[in-house]
Protein backbone atom coordinates (compact mmCIF):
# COMPACT_ATOMS: atom_id res chain seq x y z
CA UNK A 1 0.00 0.00 0.00
CA UNK A 2 1.45 3.47 -0.95
CA UNK A 3 0.49 6.21 1.48
CA UNK A 4 1.65 9.52 1.59
CA UNK A 5 2.80 11.45 4.46
CA UNK A 6 2.38 15.46 4.37
CA UNK A 7 4.50 17.66 6.60
CA UNK A 8 2.25 21.54 6.99
CA UNK A 9 4.13 24.15 8.36
CA UNK A 10 2.92 26.90 10.29
CA UNK A 11 3.15 30.01 12.36
CA UNK A 12 4.27 28.33 15.43
CA UNK A 13 6.47 25.51 13.73
CA UNK A 14 7.97 28.15 11.79
CA UNK A 15 9.05 30.31 15.32
CA UNK A 16 10.20 27.25 16.94
CA UNK A 17 12.75 26.84 13.79
CA UNK A 18 13.22 30.15 13.77
CA UNK A 19 14.49 30.04 17.64
CA UNK A 20 16.70 27.22 17.36
CA UNK A 21 20.78 27.11 17.38
CA UNK A 22 22.44 26.20 14.25
CA UNK A 23 23.12 22.94 15.89
CA UNK A 24 19.29 22.19 16.72
CA UNK A 25 18.54 22.39 13.20
CA UNK A 26 21.40 20.55 11.86
CA UNK A 27 19.58 17.75 14.02
CA UNK A 28 16.48 18.77 12.54
CA UNK A 29 18.11 17.84 9.19
CA UNK A 30 19.64 14.68 10.50
CA UNK A 31 16.54 13.27 11.29
CA UNK A 32 15.22 13.61 7.87
CA UNK A 33 18.40 12.61 6.30
CA UNK A 34 18.35 9.22 8.56
CA UNK A 35 14.24 8.66 7.63
CA UNK A 36 15.21 9.46 3.75
CA UNK A 37 17.90 7.09 4.35
CA UNK A 38 15.78 4.05 6.43
CA UNK A 39 13.37 4.49 3.45
CA UNK A 40 15.37 3.83 0.90
CA UNK A 41 17.52 1.10 2.82
CA UNK A 42 14.47 -0.52 3.73
CA UNK A 43 12.93 -0.80 -0.34
CA UNK A 44 9.70 1.68 1.04
CA UNK A 45 10.48 4.81 -0.52
CA UNK A 46 8.53 5.83 -3.65
CA UNK A 47 9.65 9.50 -3.60
CA UNK A 48 10.03 12.58 -1.12
CA UNK A 49 10.48 16.33 -1.30
CA UNK A 50 11.11 19.37 0.26
CA UNK A 51 8.86 22.22 -1.07
CA UNK A 52 10.25 25.68 -1.43
CA UNK A 53 9.04 29.20 0.94
CA UNK A 54 5.40 29.63 0.13
CA UNK A 55 6.39 32.92 -1.38
CA UNK A 56 7.62 30.88 -4.13
CA UNK A 57 4.15 29.89 -4.93
CA UNK A 58 2.47 31.37 -8.00
CA UNK A 59 -1.64 30.41 -8.04
CA UNK A 60 -3.04 29.46 -10.91
CA UNK A 61 -6.58 30.87 -12.64
CA UNK A 62 -8.25 29.66 -15.80
CA UNK A 63 -10.65 31.66 -17.60
CA UNK A 64 -11.88 31.86 -20.86
CA UNK A 65 -8.89 29.50 -21.89
CA UNK A 66 -6.43 31.86 -20.59
CA UNK A 67 -4.41 31.48 -17.67
CA UNK A 68 -3.33 34.15 -14.93
CA UNK A 69 -1.13 33.93 -11.72
CA UNK A 70 -0.78 35.67 -8.55
CA UNK A 71 2.33 35.43 -6.80
CA UNK A 72 2.48 34.26 -3.16
CA UNK A 73 2.63 34.31 -0.44
CA UNK A 74 -0.81 34.22 0.56
CA UNK A 75 -1.69 35.82 3.40
CA UNK A 76 -5.01 34.10 4.17
CA UNK A 77 -3.18 30.47 4.54
CA UNK A 78 -2.62 29.80 8.03
CA UNK A 79 -0.76 26.28 7.04
CA UNK A 80 0.99 25.33 3.92
CA UNK A 81 2.20 22.30 2.29
CA UNK A 82 6.30 21.95 3.11
CA UNK A 83 7.20 18.47 1.83
CA UNK A 84 6.23 14.85 1.56
CA UNK A 85 7.22 11.21 1.71
CA UNK A 86 5.48 8.67 -0.39
CA UNK A 87 6.32 5.10 0.58
CA UNK A 88 5.17 1.78 -0.02
CA UNK A 89 4.82 -0.25 3.45
CA UNK A 90 2.90 -3.21 4.39
CA UNK A 91 0.47 -1.53 6.42
CA UNK A 92 -0.75 1.66 7.87
CA UNK A 93 1.20 1.08 11.23
CA UNK A 94 4.27 1.39 9.40
CA UNK A 95 3.03 4.18 7.55
CA UNK A 96 2.43 6.22 10.72
CA UNK A 97 5.71 4.75 12.60
CA UNK A 98 7.97 6.39 9.55
CA UNK A 99 5.55 9.83 10.20
CA UNK A 100 5.75 10.35 13.49
CA UNK A 101 9.73 10.15 13.69
CA UNK A 102 9.15 13.94 11.68
CA UNK A 103 9.88 16.34 13.73
CA UNK A 104 6.77 18.17 12.84
CA UNK A 105 4.69 15.57 14.26
CA UNK A 106 5.93 17.11 17.68
CA UNK A 107 3.31 20.04 16.35
CA UNK A 108 0.51 17.95 14.96
CA UNK A 109 1.82 18.71 11.36
CA UNK A 110 2.34 15.53 9.89
CA UNK A 111 -0.62 13.68 7.93
CA UNK A 112 -0.55 10.24 7.19
CA UNK A 113 -2.93 9.59 3.83
CA UNK A 114 -3.89 6.24 1.95
CA UNK A 115 -2.83 6.99 -2.00
CA UNK A 116 -5.81 5.61 -4.48
CA UNK A 117 -4.79 2.34 -6.59
CA UNK A 118 -5.82 0.90 -9.20
CA UNK A 119 -6.21 -2.51 -8.06
CA UNK A 120 -9.89 -4.05 -6.91
CA UNK A 121 -11.88 -7.03 -6.65
CA UNK A 122 -15.27 -7.93 -8.32
CA UNK A 123 -18.33 -5.98 -6.89
CA UNK B 1 4.94 -11.02 -32.79
CA UNK B 2 7.89 -8.60 -33.38
CA UNK B 3 11.60 -9.88 -33.16
CA UNK B 4 12.06 -8.27 -29.92
CA UNK B 5 9.35 -9.33 -28.30
CA UNK B 6 10.18 -12.96 -29.57
CA UNK B 7 13.86 -12.46 -27.82
CA UNK B 8 12.24 -11.28 -24.67
CA UNK B 9 10.40 -14.62 -24.47
CA UNK B 10 13.23 -16.69 -25.26
CA UNK B 11 15.04 -15.05 -21.99
CA UNK B 12 12.10 -15.53 -20.01
CA UNK B 13 11.43 -18.47 -21.00
CA UNK B 14 15.33 -19.88 -20.49
CA UNK B 15 16.46 -17.68 -17.41
CA UNK B 16 15.03 -19.84 -14.79
CA UNK B 17 16.56 -22.85 -16.09
CA UNK B 18 20.04 -21.54 -16.89
CA UNK B 19 19.78 -20.20 -13.13
CA UNK B 20 18.90 -23.84 -12.38
CA UNK B 21 21.40 -25.38 -14.37
CA UNK B 22 24.53 -23.22 -12.83
CA UNK B 23 23.38 -23.13 -9.57
CA UNK B 24 23.48 -27.04 -9.54
CA UNK B 25 26.54 -27.04 -9.92
CA UNK B 26 28.03 -23.46 -8.09
CA UNK B 27 25.57 -23.81 -5.02
CA UNK B 28 25.07 -19.96 -4.43
CA UNK B 29 21.89 -19.20 -5.99
CA UNK B 30 22.10 -15.76 -5.30
CA UNK B 31 25.60 -15.08 -7.18
CA UNK B 32 24.20 -17.36 -9.86
CA UNK B 33 21.30 -14.95 -10.33
CA UNK B 34 23.15 -12.31 -10.67
CA UNK B 35 25.32 -13.97 -13.24
CA UNK B 36 22.80 -15.23 -15.17
CA UNK B 37 20.85 -11.58 -15.14
CA UNK B 38 23.94 -10.14 -17.08
CA UNK B 39 23.89 -13.08 -19.27
CA UNK B 40 20.77 -12.22 -20.35
CA UNK B 41 21.29 -8.65 -20.74
CA UNK B 42 24.22 -9.59 -22.89
CA UNK B 43 21.88 -11.56 -25.04
CA UNK B 44 19.09 -8.46 -24.94
CA UNK B 45 21.50 -6.80 -26.25
CA UNK B 46 23.39 -9.19 -29.13
CA UNK B 47 21.10 -11.14 -29.90
CA UNK B 48 18.52 -8.94 -32.07
CA UNK B 49 21.76 -7.91 -34.49
CA UNK B 50 23.60 -11.45 -34.57
CA UNK B 51 20.52 -13.26 -34.71
CA UNK B 52 19.82 -16.26 -32.03
CA UNK B 53 22.03 -18.66 -31.25
CA UNK B 54 20.85 -22.26 -32.55
CA UNK B 55 20.74 -23.09 -28.67
CA UNK B 56 20.03 -19.85 -26.87
CA UNK B 57 20.25 -22.12 -23.49
CA UNK B 58 23.82 -23.34 -24.05
CA UNK B 59 24.53 -20.03 -25.34
CA UNK B 60 23.39 -18.11 -21.86
CA UNK B 61 24.78 -20.89 -19.39
CA UNK B 62 28.01 -20.28 -21.13
CA UNK B 63 28.23 -17.14 -20.94
CA UNK B 64 26.13 -17.00 -16.94
CA UNK B 65 29.44 -19.40 -16.69
CA UNK B 66 32.08 -17.07 -17.30
CA UNK B 67 30.65 -14.05 -15.80
CA UNK B 68 29.68 -16.32 -12.85
CA UNK B 69 33.77 -17.03 -12.54
CA UNK B 70 34.41 -13.92 -12.93
CA UNK B 71 32.16 -12.28 -10.20
CA UNK B 72 33.14 -14.89 -7.51
CA UNK B 73 36.97 -14.09 -8.71
CA UNK B 74 36.11 -10.55 -7.58
CA UNK B 75 34.70 -11.10 -4.69
CA UNK B 76 37.15 -14.23 -3.65
CA UNK B 77 38.10 -12.49 -0.56
CA UNK B 78 34.67 -11.93 1.09
CA UNK B 79 33.74 -15.65 -0.39
CA UNK B 80 36.44 -17.47 1.12
CA UNK B 81 35.00 -17.04 4.52
CA UNK B 82 31.66 -17.81 3.44
CA UNK B 83 32.13 -20.68 0.95
CA UNK B 84 33.42 -23.54 2.53
CA UNK B 85 30.80 -24.58 4.67
CA UNK B 86 28.00 -23.06 2.43
CA UNK B 87 28.67 -24.69 -1.00
CA UNK B 88 29.21 -27.83 0.60
CA UNK B 89 25.68 -27.96 1.95
CA UNK B 90 23.88 -26.26 -0.69
CA UNK B 91 25.39 -28.17 -3.61
CA UNK B 92 22.79 -31.63 -4.13
CA UNK B 93 24.42 -35.06 -4.15
CA UNK B 94 23.32 -36.13 -7.49
CA UNK B 95 21.40 -34.47 -10.16
CA UNK B 96 18.18 -32.66 -8.96
CA UNK B 97 14.79 -32.99 -11.11
CA UNK B 98 14.03 -29.49 -12.30
CA UNK B 99 10.81 -29.50 -10.72
CA UNK B 100 11.94 -30.00 -7.44
CA UNK B 101 14.09 -27.06 -8.24
CA UNK B 102 11.07 -24.50 -8.62
CA UNK B 103 8.98 -25.84 -5.61
CA UNK B 104 12.59 -25.22 -3.77
CA UNK B 105 12.90 -21.79 -5.17
CA UNK B 106 9.06 -20.59 -4.87
CA UNK B 107 9.60 -21.52 -0.74
CA UNK B 108 13.10 -19.79 -1.02
CA UNK B 109 11.23 -16.44 -1.96
CA UNK B 110 8.12 -16.57 0.44
CA UNK B 111 10.19 -17.61 3.14
CA UNK B 112 8.98 -16.64 6.17
CA UNK B 113 11.68 -14.30 7.06
CA UNK B 114 10.78 -11.63 4.61
CA UNK B 115 8.35 -9.33 4.79
CA UNK B 116 5.58 -9.58 2.44
CA UNK B 117 6.89 -6.96 0.03
CA UNK B 118 9.74 -9.06 -0.44
CA UNK B 119 8.45 -11.91 -1.17
CA UNK B 120 6.26 -10.51 -3.88
CA UNK B 121 9.21 -8.76 -5.41
CA UNK B 122 11.44 -11.75 -5.22
CA UNK B 123 9.11 -14.70 -6.39
CA UNK B 124 8.69 -12.14 -9.55
CA UNK B 125 12.49 -11.70 -10.01
CA UNK B 126 13.63 -15.27 -9.40
CA UNK B 127 10.72 -17.79 -10.08
CA UNK B 128 9.21 -15.40 -12.81
CA UNK B 129 12.00 -14.13 -14.57
CA UNK B 130 10.87 -10.89 -14.50
CA UNK B 131 13.43 -7.87 -14.65
CA UNK B 132 13.57 -5.22 -11.48
CA UNK B 133 12.35 -2.74 -14.25
CA UNK B 134 9.30 -4.53 -15.03
CA UNK B 135 8.34 -5.15 -11.67
CA UNK B 136 9.03 -1.97 -10.64
CA UNK B 137 6.30 -0.93 -13.40
CA UNK B 138 4.13 -3.49 -12.40
CA UNK B 139 3.74 -1.41 -9.50
CA UNK B 140 4.10 1.82 -9.48
CA UNK B 141 7.27 2.15 -7.75
CA UNK B 142 10.82 3.21 -8.85
CA UNK B 143 12.56 0.78 -10.46
CA UNK B 144 15.98 0.95 -7.11
CA UNK B 145 13.31 0.60 -4.57
CA UNK B 146 12.44 -3.31 -6.38
CA UNK B 147 15.65 -3.59 -6.53
CA UNK B 148 16.40 -2.44 -2.99
CA UNK B 149 13.79 -4.60 -1.82
CA UNK B 150 15.24 -7.87 -3.79
CA UNK B 151 19.29 -6.88 -2.53
CA UNK B 152 17.75 -6.84 0.97
CA UNK B 153 15.48 -9.71 0.52
CA UNK B 154 18.64 -11.42 -0.65
CA UNK B 155 21.23 -10.24 2.31
CA UNK B 156 18.48 -11.55 4.42
CA UNK B 157 18.09 -14.90 3.58
CA UNK B 158 22.11 -15.56 3.85
CA UNK B 159 21.89 -14.06 7.41
CA UNK B 160 19.27 -16.15 8.35
CA UNK B 161 20.98 -19.16 6.76
CA UNK B 162 17.92 -19.78 4.16
CA UNK B 163 19.30 -22.40 1.67
CA UNK B 164 18.46 -24.14 -1.18
CA UNK B 165 17.03 -26.96 -0.33
CA UNK B 166 13.22 -28.42 -0.14
CA UNK B 167 12.10 -27.87 3.36
CA UNK B 168 11.14 -30.82 6.13
CA UNK B 169 7.96 -31.99 5.22
CA UNK B 170 5.77 -30.56 8.44
CA UNK B 171 6.54 -26.98 6.82
CA UNK B 172 5.42 -27.67 3.35
CA UNK B 173 1.69 -27.11 4.03
CA UNK B 174 2.44 -23.41 5.92
CA UNK B 175 5.11 -22.38 3.42
CA UNK B 176 2.88 -23.74 0.45
CA UNK B 177 0.49 -21.49 2.00
CA UNK B 178 2.65 -18.68 2.02
CA UNK B 179 3.18 -18.93 -1.61
CA UNK B 180 -0.14 -19.23 -2.44
CA UNK B 181 -0.86 -15.70 -0.74
CA UNK B 182 1.86 -13.84 -2.20
CA UNK B 183 0.85 -15.31 -5.72
CA UNK B 184 -2.63 -13.96 -5.20
CA UNK B 185 -1.73 -10.76 -3.74
CA UNK B 186 0.49 -10.43 -7.46
CA UNK B 187 -2.57 -11.37 -8.71
CA UNK B 188 -5.09 -9.02 -7.56
CA UNK B 189 -2.56 -6.39 -7.95
CA UNK B 190 -2.78 -6.96 -11.67
CA UNK B 191 -6.23 -6.95 -11.62
CA UNK B 192 -7.04 -3.62 -12.44
CA UNK B 193 -9.83 -1.67 -14.78
CA UNK B 194 -6.95 0.26 -16.75
CA UNK B 195 -8.46 0.75 -20.18
CA UNK B 196 -6.51 0.79 -23.53
CA UNK B 197 -3.29 -0.94 -24.51
CA UNK B 198 -0.55 -0.52 -21.57
CA UNK B 199 2.48 -0.82 -23.24
CA UNK B 200 5.21 -2.11 -21.91
CA UNK B 201 3.26 -2.91 -18.45
CA UNK B 202 3.77 -6.46 -17.97
CA UNK B 203 0.44 -8.03 -16.89
CA UNK B 204 0.81 -9.08 -13.08
CA UNK B 205 -2.34 -11.23 -13.31
CA UNK B 206 -1.48 -13.16 -16.66
CA UNK B 207 2.08 -13.74 -14.77
CA UNK B 208 0.37 -14.86 -11.35
CA UNK B 209 -1.04 -17.08 -13.21
CA UNK B 210 1.80 -18.16 -15.14
CA UNK B 211 3.49 -18.74 -11.48
CA UNK B 212 0.36 -20.73 -10.36
CA UNK B 213 0.40 -22.99 -13.36
CA UNK B 214 4.31 -23.97 -12.75
CA UNK B 215 3.81 -24.20 -8.98
CA UNK B 216 0.29 -26.93 -9.32
CA UNK B 217 3.37 -29.06 -11.51
CA UNK B 218 5.04 -28.78 -9.17
CA UNK B 219 2.77 -29.56 -6.51
CA UNK B 220 0.05 -31.65 -7.97
CA UNK B 221 -1.64 -33.20 -4.87
CA UNK B 222 -2.49 -29.95 -3.30
CA UNK B 223 -6.12 -29.03 -3.72
CA UNK B 224 -5.19 -25.42 -2.50
CA UNK B 225 -2.70 -24.51 -5.19
CA UNK B 226 -5.42 -26.31 -7.77
CA UNK B 227 -7.66 -23.98 -6.18
CA UNK B 228 -6.03 -20.53 -6.82
CA UNK B 229 -5.41 -21.33 -10.15
CA UNK B 230 -9.08 -22.40 -10.66
CA UNK B 231 -9.88 -18.97 -8.94
CA UNK B 232 -7.54 -17.35 -10.86
CA UNK B 233 -8.80 -18.39 -14.18
CA UNK B 234 -12.17 -18.12 -13.69
CA UNK B 235 -11.87 -14.28 -12.46
CA UNK B 236 -9.81 -13.19 -15.27
CA UNK B 237 -11.98 -15.14 -17.56
CA UNK B 238 -13.93 -11.71 -17.04
CA UNK B 239 -11.81 -9.25 -17.42
CA UNK B 240 -12.71 -7.99 -20.50
CA UNK B 241 -16.48 -7.50 -19.77
CA UNK B 242 -15.44 -5.71 -16.29
CA UNK B 243 -14.75 -2.23 -17.75
CA UNK B 244 -16.40 -0.67 -20.57
CA UNK B 245 -14.68 1.60 -23.17
CA UNK B 246 -14.28 4.07 -21.23
CA UNK B 247 -12.41 2.63 -18.89
CA UNK B 248 -15.63 2.54 -15.95
CA UNK B 249 -15.96 -0.63 -13.86
CA UNK B 250 -18.97 -2.70 -14.99
CA UNK B 251 -20.85 -4.93 -11.72
CA UNK B 252 -21.00 -8.64 -13.04
CA UNK B 253 -24.68 -8.45 -13.46
CA UNK B 254 -24.49 -5.98 -15.67
CA UNK B 255 -21.61 -7.76 -17.99
CA UNK B 256 -21.70 -8.47 -21.67
CA UNK B 257 -21.05 -12.20 -20.71
CA UNK B 258 -20.44 -12.92 -24.47
CA UNK B 259 -17.10 -11.18 -23.63
CA UNK B 260 -16.10 -13.64 -20.90
CA UNK B 261 -12.92 -15.71 -22.00
CA UNK B 262 -14.68 -19.34 -22.90
CA UNK B 263 -11.30 -21.28 -22.74
CA UNK B 264 -10.18 -19.72 -19.53
CA UNK B 265 -13.95 -20.80 -17.97
CA UNK B 266 -13.77 -24.15 -19.40
CA UNK B 267 -10.51 -24.69 -17.91
CA UNK B 268 -11.15 -22.97 -14.43
CA UNK B 269 -14.18 -25.33 -13.99
CA UNK B 270 -12.72 -28.74 -15.09
CA UNK B 271 -9.60 -27.94 -12.41
CA UNK B 272 -11.82 -26.95 -9.58
CA UNK B 273 -14.40 -29.81 -10.51
CA UNK B 274 -11.66 -32.39 -10.59
CA UNK B 275 -10.33 -30.83 -7.50
CA UNK B 276 -13.24 -30.35 -5.45
CA UNK B 277 -13.86 -34.71 -5.87
CA UNK B 278 -10.51 -35.80 -4.50
CA UNK B 279 -8.83 -32.93 -2.22
CA UNK B 280 -9.83 -31.83 1.14
CA UNK B 281 -11.89 -28.44 0.90
CA UNK B 282 -9.84 -24.79 1.43
CA UNK B 283 -10.90 -21.18 0.92
CA UNK B 284 -9.50 -21.55 -2.42
CA UNK B 285 -11.28 -24.01 -3.95
CA UNK B 286 -14.21 -22.44 -2.41
CA UNK B 287 -13.88 -19.16 -3.71
CA UNK B 288 -13.03 -21.02 -7.16
CA UNK B 289 -16.37 -22.75 -7.02
CA UNK B 290 -18.13 -19.61 -6.55
CA UNK B 291 -16.49 -18.22 -9.32
CA UNK B 292 -17.61 -21.23 -10.96
CA UNK B 293 -20.83 -20.69 -10.55
CA UNK B 294 -21.02 -16.85 -11.60
CA UNK B 295 -19.50 -18.01 -14.76
CA UNK B 296 -21.45 -20.56 -16.11
CA UNK B 297 -24.57 -19.01 -15.86
CA UNK B 298 -25.57 -17.46 -19.06
CA UNK B 299 -27.46 -14.64 -17.72
CA UNK B 300 -27.35 -13.02 -13.98
CA UNK B 301 -30.68 -13.78 -13.77
CA UNK B 302 -29.49 -17.58 -13.77
CA UNK B 303 -27.23 -17.41 -11.38
CA UNK B 304 -27.46 -20.15 -8.56
CA UNK B 305 -27.56 -17.96 -5.85
CA UNK B 306 -28.82 -20.76 -3.04
CA UNK B 307 -25.64 -22.56 -4.03
CA UNK B 308 -23.73 -19.54 -3.41
CA UNK B 309 -25.42 -19.23 0.02
CA UNK B 310 -24.48 -22.58 0.75
CA UNK B 311 -20.87 -22.22 -0.09
CA UNK B 312 -20.57 -18.93 1.16
CA UNK B 313 -21.76 -20.56 4.70
CA UNK B 314 -19.02 -23.12 4.02
CA UNK B 315 -16.76 -20.65 3.69
CA UNK B 316 -17.43 -18.99 6.95
CA UNK B 317 -16.66 -22.29 8.68
CA UNK B 318 -13.54 -22.99 6.97
CA UNK B 319 -11.74 -19.20 6.14
CA UNK B 320 -14.17 -16.66 8.24
CA UNK B 321 -13.70 -13.20 7.81
CA UNK B 322 -15.22 -9.96 7.49
CA UNK B 323 -15.00 -9.85 3.47
CA UNK B 324 -16.82 -13.51 3.51
CA UNK B 325 -19.59 -12.31 5.96
CA UNK B 326 -20.87 -9.42 4.11
CA UNK B 327 -20.73 -11.85 0.54
CA UNK B 328 -22.96 -14.43 1.97
CA UNK B 329 -25.09 -11.13 2.96
CA UNK B 330 -25.15 -10.68 -0.49
CA UNK B 331 -26.18 -14.14 -1.28
CA UNK B 332 -28.57 -14.22 1.11
CA UNK B 333 -30.41 -11.45 -0.37
CA UNK B 334 -30.64 -12.35 -3.70
CA UNK B 335 -32.03 -15.80 -2.34
CA UNK B 336 -34.46 -14.65 0.06
CA UNK B 337 -34.67 -10.80 -1.12
CA UNK B 338 -33.15 -7.76 -0.62
CA UNK B 339 -34.83 -7.05 3.04
CA UNK B 340 -33.54 -10.26 4.51
CA UNK B 341 -29.92 -8.83 3.29
CA UNK B 342 -30.54 -5.58 5.11
CA UNK B 343 -31.74 -7.11 8.15
CA UNK B 344 -28.83 -9.69 8.16
CA UNK B 345 -26.72 -6.59 7.79
CA UNK B 346 -28.17 -4.30 10.64
CA UNK B 347 -27.98 -7.67 12.85
CA UNK B 348 -24.06 -7.85 11.80
CA UNK B 349 -23.28 -4.49 12.31
CA UNK B 350 -23.95 -3.90 15.71
CA UNK B 351 -21.77 -6.79 16.85
CA UNK B 352 -18.54 -6.91 14.35
CA UNK B 353 -15.84 -5.04 13.15
CA UNK B 354 -17.87 -4.54 9.66
CA UNK B 355 -18.88 -1.29 11.11
CA UNK B 356 -17.46 1.61 8.40
CA UNK B 357 -15.64 -0.32 6.28
CA UNK B 358 -16.50 0.81 2.48
CA UNK B 359 -17.75 -2.40 1.40
CA UNK B 360 -20.90 -2.48 4.33
CA UNK B 361 -21.83 1.03 2.49
CA UNK B 362 -21.70 -0.69 -0.85
CA UNK B 363 -23.48 -3.92 0.11
CA UNK B 364 -25.94 -1.94 2.07
CA UNK B 365 -26.20 0.77 -0.96
CA UNK B 366 -26.82 -1.95 -3.36
CA UNK B 367 -29.64 -3.65 -1.38
CA UNK B 368 -31.48 -0.72 -0.57
CA UNK B 369 -31.50 0.03 -4.25
CA UNK B 370 -32.59 -3.06 -4.71
CA UNK B 371 -35.36 -2.66 -2.19
CA UNK B 372 -36.72 0.92 -3.85
CA UNK B 373 -35.23 3.04 -1.37
CA UNK B 374 -33.52 5.41 -3.69
CA UNK B 375 -32.66 8.09 -1.49
CA UNK B 376 -30.67 6.02 1.10
CA UNK B 377 -29.34 3.66 -1.92
CA UNK B 378 -27.63 6.82 -2.67
CA UNK B 379 -26.56 8.38 0.67
CA UNK B 380 -24.77 4.47 1.02
CA UNK B 381 -23.62 4.69 -2.03
CA UNK B 382 -22.14 8.53 -1.74
CA UNK B 383 -20.44 7.19 1.64
CA UNK B 384 -18.85 4.10 0.07
CA UNK B 385 -17.39 6.23 -3.00
CA UNK B 386 -15.80 8.38 -0.31
CA UNK B 387 -14.32 5.50 1.52
CA UNK B 388 -12.75 3.35 -1.15
CA UNK B 389 -9.29 3.16 -1.96
CA UNK B 390 -9.27 2.28 -5.87
CA UNK B 391 -9.87 4.54 -8.40
CA UNK B 392 -12.54 2.33 -10.36
CA UNK B 393 -14.56 1.75 -7.80
CA UNK B 394 -14.77 5.20 -6.66
CA UNK B 395 -15.82 6.39 -10.23
CA UNK B 396 -18.14 3.35 -10.04
CA UNK B 397 -19.92 3.90 -6.73
CA UNK B 398 -20.25 8.24 -7.14
CA UNK B 399 -22.43 6.77 -10.90
CA UNK B 400 -24.64 4.51 -8.76
CA UNK B 401 -25.00 7.11 -6.47
CA UNK B 402 -25.79 9.67 -9.48
CA UNK B 403 -27.75 7.66 -11.02
CA UNK B 404 -29.74 6.42 -7.33
CA UNK B 405 -30.38 10.40 -6.80
CA UNK B 406 -32.00 10.53 -10.52
CA UNK B 407 -35.02 8.07 -9.56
Amino acid sequence: MKYMILISHNKQARDAWESFTDAERAKGYQVHADLHNDLVESGEMVVAEALADPAQAKRILVSDGRATTTDGPFPEVKEHLAGFYMVDVDSVETAIEYAARIPEARYGLVEVRPVLGNSGTDL
Amino acid sequence: MSATSHIEDLLREHAQQVVFALARRRGDLVACEDAVQEALLAAALQWPSDGVPNNPKGWLTTVASRRWTELWRNDEARRRREQAAALMEVLPDGPVPGADDTLTLFLLCCHPSLSRLSQVALTLRAVGGLSTAEIARGFLVPEATIAQRISRAKQRLRAVGAEFHMPPPHEHRERVATVLEVLYLIFNEGYTASSGPQLNRVELTTEAIRLARQLRAQFPQDGEVAGLLALMLLTDARRLARTGPDGALIALAEQDRTRWNRAAIAEGVDIITETLAGSPIGPYQIQAAIAALHDEAPRAEETDWRQILALYGLMETVAPGPMVTLNRVVALAMVEGPQAGLDRLAALESGSGLAGHYRVHAVRAHLLDLAGDQAAARDHYEQAARLTLCIPEQRYLAARAARAGRC
